[in-house]
């Protein structure tokens, strides 16, 4: 008999502890998918971060780091610096990579360091409860914008994929989204371009993945869903954001 | 016998590392430890191996947690503002237990301080410099000599406990120049990295570096088991020098690094007024050298006296193995200013007062 759909073995068998409706899950099982179909779970050395996903060093086969939180660019710099045979990623959300982590993306993405970040965008801050954070829309309610978050006092939004894709060092930056199973293909060749740009040694790659966050959204899967559909996109518009190698051809 | 030459302090950190065979520096520039970073930038790549100037001391200390979790050996290097910075990383090291090498070449403070040298980061690094219930062992070299030794010395410490180690100098050290003489070490039998997370090659179960235990009883069995192991480096790594005080004294004086070089004037000076006085030389600032103190406390008159270019950071720490059996007294000069022989001669004789 034929299977035709299994877990990736590049996940661990193990239960998450992931909400129910929150798309990690998806987004996990998208880079395990490309791990498998590149065939490096030997050679591929993961970073998880501080957020919601970090005990993805639990779930992915390959050899795991635990950052602190927002440095996850710098700890993989120091794994593929003296390991460059090795496929490095770093799996962060928006409150680790986009606000205490700023510093180590930019200059990671800057220096052109040859390894793929997976960022998971859901505009708050989910393992402490609901914050807001950095990519935070205007007039979205958090636990710390009870009001909604107003630009006068708290800012706007950081278009992390747009801002990365203005260095010379990034060579691909793409914004995929998990909301609907059209999308979860683009997402995964996305990824997985990602990938293959750094097994050909071709500098920083990134991945912007809009997700959603059922739990501290307030809102049912569903609902999220439509919310992402109606208020992330249009802010945060998907699409390849850069790509070296297309620029070059 | 090894080659003698002409180095600065911080030129010969970075060669003795090299020696060492640490196969990556990250680094960020400050004053007055520079020149350690340059020294690696013009030496690691012609070697095949890593120097990378990173975008800030966090970020630094961070390519350390990443390469000595694949098991390379590697060390940053900073000045004390820059090791407050790098004290976030430091602790996760610890946590997760890494093996590498941190210098500090303190420089005056608090805040941004000055540029002088000072000993003001005593505190600091022998607290262990982050969060978390964790010590790291402390070097602390009185010559350029003795620096190439100790920064050879510390990885071999890191490797062997799995430990963030510190090899502490002042401006002084790393700015002055003495002949040093590199010797081929012995190679040390030190542990396998079975633990090191750098592909699974073939491995079945994934190595993972982490220092998160959400169980509260399993993270208490994690500090019980690091609490063991600080246990043994403070059974097996104390080391000191003691010098002038084997017999009967009149006062003992504490100091390490460069203090303890203007202190062993202060001997001489004070022979000839007819004072004897001894001194104790923490080589290992943490653990701190209890059994000198055990095997002094009887044989001063006026107790000791620590010297520091400090504001007394090492008196707690010398009281509290002196146990209130004798006087500890203190004199420093802080700010980046070193304390002159003659000073010190003068509280020397205020303390042993009219005995004489």
């Amino acid at each position: 008999m034929a299977v035709v759909f299994e877990k990736p073995k590049a996940l661990l068998d193990v239960s998450t502890h992931y909400c129910p409706g929150c798309t990690h899950g998806i987004i996990h099982r998208l880079v395990a998918e490309v791990i498998d179909e590149l065939g490096i779970v030997d050679k591929t050395i993961g970073v998880a971060p501080v957020g919601c996903s970090v005990l993805c060093y639990n779930y992915f086969a390959c050899d795991m780091f635990e950052a602190a939180h927002g440095r996850a660019p710098a700890t993989a710099t120091g794994i593929k610096r003296t390991n460059p045979d090795k496929v490095v990623f770093t799996y962060q959300g928006d409150g680790d990579l986009a606000a205490i982590g700023t510093a180590e993306i930019v200059h990671a993405a800057t220096r052109g360091e040859n390894i793929t970040t997976i960022f998971v965008n859901n505009c708050i801050y989910g393992m402490t409860g609901g914050q807001m954070a950095p990519t935070t829309l205007p007039g979205q309610k958090t636990e710390t914008t009870p009001y909604g978050r107003d630009v006068k006092l708290a800012g706007f939004p950081i278009r992390v994929a747009e801002m990365l894709a203005t260095l010379t060092g990034a060579c691909y930056v793409e914004r995929v989204s998990v909301d609907t199973v059209p999308n979860v293909n683009k997402a995964k060749k996305a990824i997985k371009k990602a990938f293959e740009y750094q097994l050909a040694g071709k500098g920083f790659s990134i991945v912007e993945v809009l997700s959603i966050c059922p739990t501290n959204w307030g809102l049912s899967p569903k609902e999220s869903l439509q919310w992402l559909r109606d208020n992330m996109i249009p802010y945060y518009p998907l699409g390849l954001k850069k790509d070296t190698t297309e620029e070059v051809v | 016998m090894g080659e003698k030459v002409l180095m600065k302090g911080n030129e010969a950190i970075g060669e003795a590392a090299i020696r060492a065979n640490c196969k990556a520096f990250f680094g960020y520039p400050i004053t007055p430890q520079t020149e350690v970073a340059a020294y690696m930038a013009k030496k690691m790549p012609k070697i095949g191996r890593v120097f990378l100037q990173a975008e800030s001391e966090v970020a630094a200390i961070n390519m350390v947690y990443g390469a000595a979790g694949t098991g390379v050996r590697c060390m940053t290097s900073s000045s004390s503002p820059g090791i407050s910075l790098k004290a976030e990383g430091v602790s996760y090291i610890a946590g997760a237990e890494l093996p590498c090498v941190i210098v500090d070449i303190v420089r005056g403070g608090p805040g941004l301080g000055s540029i002088q040298p000072a000993q003001s980061d005593y505190n600091q690094a022998t607290k262990g410099l982050g969060h978390g219930d964790y010590n790291m062992p402390v070097l602390a070299p009185a010559s350029i000599q003795e620096m190439v030794d100790l920064i050879q010395d510390a990885f071999d410490i890191a490797d062997t406990y799995r430990t963030p180690c510190m090899v502490m100098g002042d401006g002084m050290l790393g700015q002055m120049m003495e002949p040093v003489e590199f010797t081929e070490r012995p190679a040390k039998s030190l542990p396998e990295k079975a633990w090191a997370a750098n592909g699974l090659n073939g491995r079945t179960e994934h190595n993972v570096i982490n220092s998160l235990y959400l169980s509260p009883e399993v993270l208490e069995l994690h500090n019980i088991h690091l609490q063991k192991k600080f246990k043994a480096i403070k059974e097996n790594e104390v080391r000191y020098e003691i010098f002038n005080c084997e017999d009967e004294c009149d006062l003992i004086m504490v100091a390490y690094g460069t203090t303890s070089r203007i202190c062993k004037n202060v001997i001489k000076m004070a022979a000839k007024e007819g004072i004897k006085v001894g001194i104790i030389r923490p080589i290992t600032l943490w653990p701190f050298p209890a059994e000198a103190f055990e095997k002094t406390v009887g044989k001063t008159k006026h107790g000791y006296l620590s010297v520091e270019m400090s504001c007394g950071q090492m008196v707690d720490d010398i009281k509290l193995y002196v146990q209130g059996r004798k006087p500890v007294e203190f004199y420093g000069r802080s700010g980046g200013m070193i304390p002159e022989p003659i000073d010190i001669l003068n509280k020397v004789k205020e303390i042993v007062g009219g005995v004489k």
